[in-house]
């Protein structure tokens, strides 16, 4: 009765007027970003996370704007698959198959309608999932030492370097230009200063906000001019926009199954929202035998990746909740928005900030409302946005996202800086190397770095204190399948074949 | 090719950086562990991964066509020349001078350019700096200006 009674707690802190509208204009901002074509929940929340802190907006009011952002882009994503076959984010990118053609046939609004109420149920489910594992998940906490914690980090960088990516050479490389790049400023321990170059503004550090803009903002944009297509046009959502009880009874079970479906691959850290909604798309196709049109237009193919979208992007949060591991990309980012706040991710969040935790998890209760009342009867408003010419949406982009990063310390170094990490980063993308394990790196560089020394000192110099005790050996056993684990499978699986979907961040 | 040269520049860097990090060493130590092992783990793993990055055989980097890769530097010597002016400029002329060639590289005329830049400039220093009070430069050529 415990869990109640914190989420009850929780709902009295979300529901305060400033945290309704924190949640209000993120679930209202991410629909928009996720449903434009190129920028994705980590764009999204990239973006708005140095305007909220610059607002000296609390934690736990700005943690509940980027988690609103987080489902809302997720939500938004369908928009433009269904309506301009174009998917808003890489969630979304199985709704096109049979949303496009839905929307051909006349059906947008129907498309649209069904899939928000997928999106909603999926978000749902997935947060009662939460509530009810979240917790448990937690009290192991608190048989963490040093030594654990440090290979507990080892842990979450593996789960993304395994997953993520098409090679997990560059994976890797990633994830240590990111630790590279945490290694800078003064070493808090002795006072040595790293790798600053006797620059005044390096002393403190690279701050995450320069990083994150400069490689999901800046890099976009390069991104976005080079993909650029020309501006398709959206099919109009004319006719009735509710779906009916037919679609409704056709819908119900393939929207409960690719929810609970979707959220448990979403809790496995490393397996984004891409993956879920693939899986659940092919699982219904199957389930559905030959009684389907699906790829032409069955309403099931909408609403099973978008209940499994929503419901993985849910699920990602309870290893970054419980454990400090993202389980994507955009978690990564929300993991360094925590310690932006000098809130350490990590096995203790749910002692040290409950408040935090459970106003966040009853927000996405009420952020989900918010968002399917946003995506029925307001869904011809939103759809006015996608009309935003990209000549207008990309010097905006790099406006707002400059001013975020002036906000910290008011100096261009950290401008320039950031820009230069956006060419790197372009660069980077390019050439494949996936930016969720550089973002973890770099958030969790500084945290593997003192606990590790923490470790060594209790030990004396002992490299043995690593591989300790039991639950540090289990985390090295995880650690090493979730590296292997993939590649072995997929090498048992199939031979040979191309894999599609490598590039987008989750 | 693109990732050898790549894994060639990694491999340097990661040199210089174990070079640097190893002197990096505490006047008093109290600690078995100073602030140059973790340094020096990181670039060390980084070279051999470099190392791994030039002798692997992979599918090969598809750039864009070479058009395109000068209107994408394009767009990032603007970015940096904004970032560069921001404070100098000021938030309203830099914002935009940054927006007109923006624009035009995702193909708007030269009004609807123009319009844009003086619309955006405008509304994002009102939002940002009055409403929401995200204080903005106004640039070191209006200070004198606005005494």
């Amino acid at each position: 009765m415990e869990v109640i009674n914190h989420l009850l707690n929780g709902f009295v802190v979300a529901g305060s007027p400033i945290n309704l509208e924190m949640a209000l204009i993120g679930a209202f901002l991410g629909t928009i970003v996720g449903m434009l074509p190129g920028l994705g929940p980590i764009n999204g929340v990239a973006i708005l996370l140095p305007i909220a802190y610059a607002m000296k907006i609390p934690a736990e009011s700005s943690l509940i704007l980027l988690t609103a952002v987080y489902a809302g882009c997720e939500f938004g994503g369908r928009i433009s698959a269904i309506l301009i076959n174009v998917p808003g984010d890489a969630g979304a990118v199985m709704t096109t198959l049979d949303g496009y053609p839905m929307a051909r046939k006349g059906l947008a609004g129907p498309a649209l309608s069904i899939s928000a109420l997928a999106s909603f149920c999926g978000s749902v489910i997935a947060t009662l999932g939460i509530v009810a594992f979240a917790p448990i998940l937690s009290k192991w906490a608190l048989a963490f030492g040093p030594a654990e914690y440090f290979v507990l980090m080892v842990l979450a960088l593996s789960c993304l370097g395994g997953l993520v990516g098409d090679s997990m050479l560059k994976a890797l490389i990633a994830c240590l230009l990111g630790l590279m790049f945490s290694c800078v400023g003064i070493d808090s321990n002795s006072g040595v200063y790293r790798y600053t170059f006797d620059l005044i503004h390096l002393s403190d550090g690279i701050p995450f906000i320069v990083v994150v803009i400069g490689v999901f903002a800046v890099s976009e944009l390069m991104l976005m001019l080079q993909n650029l297509h020309a501006g398709a046009k959206a099919v109009p959502v004319s006719g009735r926009i509710m779906f009916n009880l037919q679609e409704l009874a056709l819908t119900k079970w393939t929207i409960l199954r690719s929810s609970v479906v979707g959220f448990f691959i979403g809790v496995l850290p490393g397996a984004g929202a891409s993956i879920a909604s693939a899986m659940t798309y092919s699982m219904e196709r199957r389930i559905a035998g030959s009684d389907h049109c699906f790829g032409e237009g069955d309403p099931r193919g909408v609403a099973a990746p978008e209940a499994a979208n929503n419901a993985s992007a849910y699920g990602s949060l309870i290893p970054m909740l419980t454990l400090g591991v993202p389980g994507s990309g955009t978690t990564a980012v929300l993991i360094g928005a925590l310690t932006l706040y000098n809130i350490t991710p990590g096995p203790m969040l749910f002692q040290e900030h409950p408040v935090m935790v459970w106003s966040l998890i009853a927000s996405m209760f009420i952020a989900s409302v918010m968002l399917l009342v946003m995506n029925i009867p307001l869904i011809k408003f939103f759809v006015k946005f996608l009309s935003i010419p990209n000549w207008l949406l990309v010097p905006g982009i790099a406006a707002v996202s400059l001013i975020g990063v002036y906000a910290i310390h008011g100096t261009s170094f950290d401008l320039v800086l950031g820009t230069l990490l956006g060419g790197l980063g372009y660069g980077l993308r390019v050439m494949n190397f996936p930016m969720a394990p550089f973002i973890l790196g770099f958030v969790l560089g500084d945290m593997m770095e003192q606990n590790l020394r923490r470790a060594l000192s209790i030990s004396n110099g002992e490299i043995a204190i690593l591989f300790a005790s039991p639950i540090s050996i289990g985390l090295w056993v995880a650690a090493l399948a979730m590296l292997v684990g993939p590649r072995l499978f997929k090498a048992l699986s199939k031979p040979s074949g191309a894999e599609p979907g490598a590039k987008a961040p989750g | 090719m693109s990732e050898r040269i790549f894994g060639a520049m990694l491999l340097l860097l990661s040199i210089a950086g174990v070079y640097i990090g190893w002197d990096l060493k505490a006047p008093v130590s109290y600690e078995p562990v100073g602030p140059n092992t973790f340094p020096v783990l990181v670039f060390s793993l980084l070279a051999l991964c470099a190392v791994g990055l030039m002798v692997t055989q992979r599918s090969p980097t598809q750039w864009p066509p070479a058009h395109v890769l000068r209107r994408i530097l394009g767009m990032f010597l603007v970015i940096l020349a904004y970032a560069w002016l921001f404070d100098r400029l000021g938030f309203v002329l830099s914002t935009f001078l940054m927006t007109i060639p923006l624009a035009r590289a995702f193909g708007s005329t030269w009004m609807q350019a123009v319009a844009g830049a003086l619309g955006m400039s405008l509304s994002f220093y009102f939002i940002f700096d009055r409403l929401l009070d995200v204080a903005l430069p106004a640039g070191r050529w209006l200070k004198p200006l606005l005494g």
